[in-house]
């Protein structure tokens, strides 16, 4: 009877004390969301919902605007995963799938090597490589390609596709390294089963990746938020001129770097407020991306099953249609 | 043996009394990173001259070091630019204003086939950030530089990202001699740039005028000498084009001295005199004139005083210009505000 009873308080102990760390990080969550608030509260009486809209960012006038810091995220962010997302699924499909052993610990040590190394440095190697070697590009490019807006405006270097490029390769170990750890979860016998079917090794390695795909977004996912906040190395590259422009040549701007910029010299009440209101934004953003990431995640793994019972049950199949 | 023990015996007697003597005093302040160097250098000194005092003094920016200030969390303040009316007057208790070196902001540029030196007047420059003036054959350029062979690529315009001393100087300079750069950017540590792109800090500005052919940008002085980067002539109130150097900035501050309000806050650019480099400017230390740790007040008083005159011999190894000596003359009387 007594050791029973000891093992239940332990375990009642155990459980209070993780869950108190879960709370705090709750707390810790509802304390920024609180700061935020409160700190922003000027510039979000001064500018309403305006602030999401306005393009003007004037620190002499004290009018303020987040619509071009909120597009450079976001355009940024997204170019980004457009160039990671091949490459690091490629990189997480050859290690899992056909690297040969050998091979396998090193390229996989390789690639996470790319996460540790410090976003400043990434920064660095941008100005002094990426950025010389983009203008190149830019210079080469020819006269009707620039006159389309995606390409439009002159050879700088630095500008929102010289960003997206950096962004991608720091986000690319990230996905890859999650990607590989989700299609190496997946069991054999699912591979085995398509082998069995007669299915090519490109269709098994589809199958693998059908079975892992919540992992897989989730993978995508978390290069996105590495992407999101990245600060140092895209203010060194994007040019820092607050400006909306579809053009990859054009000088832009980000959230997260317009405060590291601009933070140490704010003086201004209203200034520093509208800084802080720009994180603000960038929390609610973040929460709405990982909201509709979850919401993604949930309709894929519904879909799984439903399709499941699939012969046994087309008219749940029909129904769902 | 007698005598060690007579040693002994003193050695601890003024172990004794070193305490008493001279109690430490610690003293925090914070703000502008463009005097730091100097600022520290000064700290160093003076804690090597009297141990018992140690500054601290946190680069945190100009607008830090006002807002710390404001809260009463350091003891003293330090800014490229002047306090605004309102700053003061959300502040606890009336600020002096003491400048203590000089600063000046060189345009920079890289331009292929231009190897020699560049003029540029105020309006000029003010034309080119406000992207009126566009590519480097426009005539209003090759007016100032009659026979350099200036090609038809478009001006990469570039400046800081960050909030930065450097701007305010440069923007203050460039609404003077242009009412239009006024009206549309007007005068901050921070403004609403109409073109070109950002570099954070003069590194950036640097780095970046340095890969882009057909790009321009300013930096701080000292940081074009320490990294021997050749910059432009600004042609002068006088009319005269004059290449930065610590003497010129000198003299536009002693040009500036006998027009120099109580409260020192004055802008310096586009100083007049005809040897006075128009793109100048102050720094200063900003203290209550009322300070409640009297103590403090005492040290950093008699501290400031050493800065203005033993302290100014510093600044010629470290890229400062130094304060001519009418302005300390002036500021000596100003001290003399700080209750104790």
């Amino acid at each position: 009877m007594a050791p029973s009873s000891r093992r239940s308080t332990d375990d009642r102990l155990f459980r209070l004390g993780t869950g108190l760390f879960a709370l705090f990080v709750v707390l810790l969550v509802a304390g920024i969301a609180f700061e935020l608030f409160r700190s922003s509260r000027l510039s979000v009486q001064k500018f309403g919902f305006g602030f999401w809209v306005t393009k003007v960012w004037d620190p002499v006038a004290g009018d303020f605007g987040a619509r071009p810091f909120i597009w450079g995220t976001l355009y940024s962010s997204f170019l980004a995963l457009l160039i990671s997302t091949p490459i690091a699924l490629g990189i997480a499909i050859f290690l899992s799938e056909l690297s040969p052993k050998a091979l396998r610990t090193p390229l996989a040590f390789l690639t996470e090597l790319l996460a540790a190394i410090p976003s400043i440095v990434y920064g660095l190697w941008g100005v002094f490589v990426l950025v010389p070697l983009v203008r190149k590009l830019q210079v080469a490019t020819p006269d009707w390609m620039r006159k389309i807006p995606l390409f439009s405006g002159p050879p700088l270097g630095v500008g929102m596709g010289t960003a997206a490029i950096i962004l991608a390769v720091m986000v690319i170990p990230f996905t890859s390294s999650v990607a590989r750890e989700v299609l190496r979860a997946v069991p054999n016998t699912q591979r085995e089963a398509a082998y069995a079917l007669g299915a090519t090794r490109w269709e098994a390695i589809q199958a693998a990746m059908r079975y892992g795909r919540t992992g897989i977004i989730g993978a995508i996912i978390l290069g996105l938020g590495r992407a999101i906040g990245e600060t140092m190395a895209v203010t060194m590259v994007i040019g820092n001129n607050p400006q909306v422009s579809w053009s990859l040549f054009a000088p832009q701007y980000s959230m997260a770097a317009v405060i590291a910029n601009e933070f140490t010299e704010a003086a201004d009440n209203l200034y520093l407020s509208a800084l802080i209101e720009i994180g603000l934004v960038l929390f609610v953003i973040t929460l709405i991306i990982n909201g509709l990431s979850r919401a993604l995640i949930w309709s894929v793994t519904r879909e799984v099953k439903v399709k499941a019972p699939k012969a046994a049950a087309p008219a749940v199949e029909k129904a769902a249609a | 043996m007698k005598v060690s023990r007579f040693g002994f015996l003193a050695a601890l007697g003024v172990l004794a009394a070193l305490p008493a003597a001279s109690q430490t005093v610690q003293i925090d302040g914070a703000g502008a990173t463009f005097p730091y160097p100097i600022y520290s250098k000064w700290f160093a000194e003076y804690n090597k001259m009297h141990p018992e005092i140690q500054i601290n003094y946190q680069s945190i920016g100009s607008g830090g070091g006002i807002r710390q200030l404001t809260a009463e969390t350091v003891f003293f303040g330090a800014s490229d630019g002047p306090m605004t009316d309102e700053q003061l007057k959300n502040a606890p208790g009336p600020v002096l204003h003491l400048p203590t070196v000089l600063g000046a902001v060189v345009p920079i540029y890289n331009v292929p086939g231009v190897s020699g030196d560049l003029r540029f007047s105020g309006a000029l420059l003010a034309d080119i950030y406000l992207g009126k003036v566009a590519k480097w054959n426009d005539p209003a350029i090759a007016k100032l530089n009659p026979g350099v062979s200036l090609p038809a690529t478009d001006i990469a315009v570039v400046h800081r990202s960050d909030g930065s001393g450097t701007t305010y100087i440069f923007v203050d300079y460039l609404s003077k001699v242009s009412p239009d750069f006024k009206g549309k950017v007007g005068v901050s540590t921070s403004v609403n740039w109409p073109t070109g792109v950002g570099g954070k800090g003069n590194e950036g500005v640097a780095g970046l005028v340095k890969q882009t052919p057909g790009s321009i940008g300013y930096v701080e002085l000292i940081y074009a000498i320490q990294n021997k980067i050749a910059y432009g002539a600004v042609q002068n109130k006088d009319g005269k084009f004059l290449k930065a150097s610590l003497e010129g900035v000198t003299a536009a501050a002693a040009g500036a001295a006998k027009a120099m309000p109580g409260d020192f806050r004055v802008s310096i650019t586009d100083a007049a005199g005809s040897d006075a480099y128009p793109i100048s400017s102050f720094t200063w230390l900003l203290f209550y004139e009322n300070p409640k740790d009297k103590a403090k007040a005492k040290v950093m008083v008699d501290f400031t005083k050493w800065a203005l005159n033993d302290g100014q011999k510093y600044c010629a190894d470290l890229g400062y210009a130094p304060l001519p000596k009418q302005v300390v003359g002036l500021e000596a009387d100003a001290i003399k505000r700080i209750k104790l």
